[in-house]
């Protein structure tokens, strides 16, 4: 019975849920509070690794001032864009590879070939293509989004169930029938469960961009710190990349998690 | 009326190795409408590739299945197939999975969840209708199954070891149900007669179901190596049945010949088919 089993994992999970969450926090106030301490006892240079209340500092600085708002809404930007268009292509060319094993077989080396091409040596070249405004860094987060996506999707059609293929057949399903009820369904599974992924790596085209060359977004604000040797500026913007991409992971996992509610 | 003809049938597959695998070897029956044939033979004879020509999801490599008549071309579609993993669509409700094959066939939403309600309270599922497949046992999933293929009311039912993942309680409760929906099929639907098609490795339970009983050879390049009519009456007490003498004898001499297939199957199991 691994049901009953699963089942059973999944509540002492729950029960021990507020202890984990309590057990997190410690951790990372403890953190917080080892390197503050650090810093003030003179044990390390607050040039090198700033120092947490600086940090904090500055971001109440920045959100008040409202200039973090600007750079984070076109980072933001820029990585949904990416998102959607790497989305896009890459679960539209996966499903069409997938229905067609010699098309797939064709293109495969040069599909892996493509993928193996370190994403960072592109941004120059689409910053050339591009300019330096958002479409630059949309590409990269394309670039990034559409083989996730397109692997997956591609996994989702090849390894659709045979025999849920046969049973939805006898049961009288058309080729089209087919592609709506088990194919479709069957690669939206794997296209959910790598949506974090994708999203992660659409945020971190965008930053990379911004930080290669731009005028706005958070990669651009932290290399402008980091031109001026500003660790506190670089830390700052880092804290709050970090922060947001928790914030759009957790919204993401509870989609996930609505949308694929069949498998429990 | 024959429902299903093998015509001398045989099926081969290519190997990894690049080899031929003979699965079926010359096989010839007749199956009548409104038969209930039960066959039996070793693990790995061939019975599921047998099932999957009577389906039509296989086509042979020499002879002819014939489904009422006429010769099989793509799929057989007088044919539902109850296959023996869960094959329920994960994503879909219960009620949704046995309204399947109506909104396939293009019956309107509200009708045919509606008829889709009647099958699920008809299979024991009532208070299930909107639980997912992986919320259910497996013995509520096969009821589901069951239902999703019941409810198209095509004539020919072919069902590979259906009930064999099920503890013995839960399956001789399955196997009453079974019965129970054959012998009371429907008289006023398009085809009231149903014929079943019923694939075991179980012996028992295939004299216990069926109306006769066929065995098969061990694999490779299985053959039909018996055939027997069961001398039981209907409607049956499959709680009862077992015990009776006749169901005794005929117990005793298949098992003697599939015995034989058995142990034949043990001694030269094929190590690319385990």
């Amino acid at each position: 019975m691994p049901d009953a089993v699963e089942r059973v994992d999944a509540g002492a999970h729950e029960r021990r849920r507020p202890k984990i969450v309590l057990w997190q926090a410690g951790v990372g106030v403890a953190a917080v509070a080892v390197w503050e301490s650090l810093v003030s006892a003179g044990a390390i240079d607050p040039f090198f690794v700033s120092r947490p209340t600086a940090i904090a500092r500055r971001m109440w600085m920045w959100s008040g001032d409202g200039t973090i708002w600007r750079h984070l809404a076109t980072t933001l930007e820029e990585s949904l864009l990416g998102l959607l268009i790497g989305s896009a292509l890459g679960i539209a060319l996966g499903f069409w590879f997938g229905r067609s094993p010699l098309l797939a077989a064709v293109f495969d080396p040069y599909i892996k070939m493509l993928n193996a091409v370190p994403r960072i040596v592109l941004a120059p070249l689409f910053l050339l293509w591009f300019g330096l405004g958002i479409w630059s860094k949309v590409a990269l987060a394309v670039t990034l989004v559409f083989f996730v996506m397109f692997f997956s999707t591609y996994q989702g059609v090849r390894d659709a169930d045979r025999v849920l293929i046969d049973n939805v057949r006898m049961l009288g399903a058309s080729p089209r029938q087919l592609v709506r009820h088990v194919l479709v369904p069957s690669a939206l599974t794997w296209i959910f469960s790598s949506l974090q992924t994708s999203l992660g790596f659409a945020m971190v085209g965008a930053v990379v961009g911004e930080y290669l060359g731009s005028t706005r977004g958070l990669g651009y604000v932290i290399a402008q710190a980091e031109g001026t040797f500003d660790t506190t500026g670089v830390f700052a913007g880092m804290t709050v990349l970090a922060i947001v991409v928790v914030i759009v992971s957790a919204i993401v996992g509870r989609l996930e998690q609505w949308l694929l509610a069949w498998k429990q | 009326m024959t429902a299903l003809e093998f015509d001398h049938v045989s099926r081969q597959f290519a190997t990894p190795g690049g080899r031929t695998y003979r699965a079926l070897d010359d096989i010839s029956f007749t199956v009548e409408a409104g038969a209930f044939v039960a066959i039996v033979g070793p693990s790995g004879c061939g019975k599921s590739t047998l099932l999957n020509l009577a389906a039509g999801l296989l086509a042979p490599s020499s002879g002819l299945v014939r489904g009422y008549g006429s010769a099989l071309n793509g799929l057989n579609r007088h044919a539902t197939y109850l296959f023996q993993q869960d094959a329920l669509l994960p994503w879909k409700s219960v009620l949704d999975n046995v309204a399947l094959g109506l909104t396939l066939a293009g019956v309107p939403r509200a009708e045919a969840r509606a008829r889709a309600d009647r099958w699920v309270s008809r299979v024991g599922l009532a208070g299930f209708a909107r639980h997912y497949p992986a919320q259910l046992s497996g013995g509520m999933r096969k009821r589901a199954a069951m239902a999703q293929h019941w409810i198209i009311d095509r004539s020919l039912l072919l069902m590979d070891e259906p009930f064999s993942a099920l503890d013995v309680h839960t399956r001789l409760a399955m196997e009453a149900e079974l019965l129970a929906l054959w012998e009371t099929a429907d008289k006023s639907a398009a085809v009231p007669e149903k014929t079943v098609l019923f694939v075991t490795h179980d012996l028992e339970e295939a004299i216990a179901l069926a109306d006769e009983v066929i065995v098969l050879s061990a694999g490779p390049g299985a053959r039909v190596v018996a055939r027997h009519p069961v001398p039981l009456g209907r409607p049956r007490d499959l709680m009862d049945v077992r015990t009776t003498p006749s169901f005794v004898d005929l117990h005793r001499a298949l098992w003697m010949v599939l015995r034989e297939e058995v142990r034949r199957s043990q001694r030269g199991a094929e190590p690319s088919r385990a």
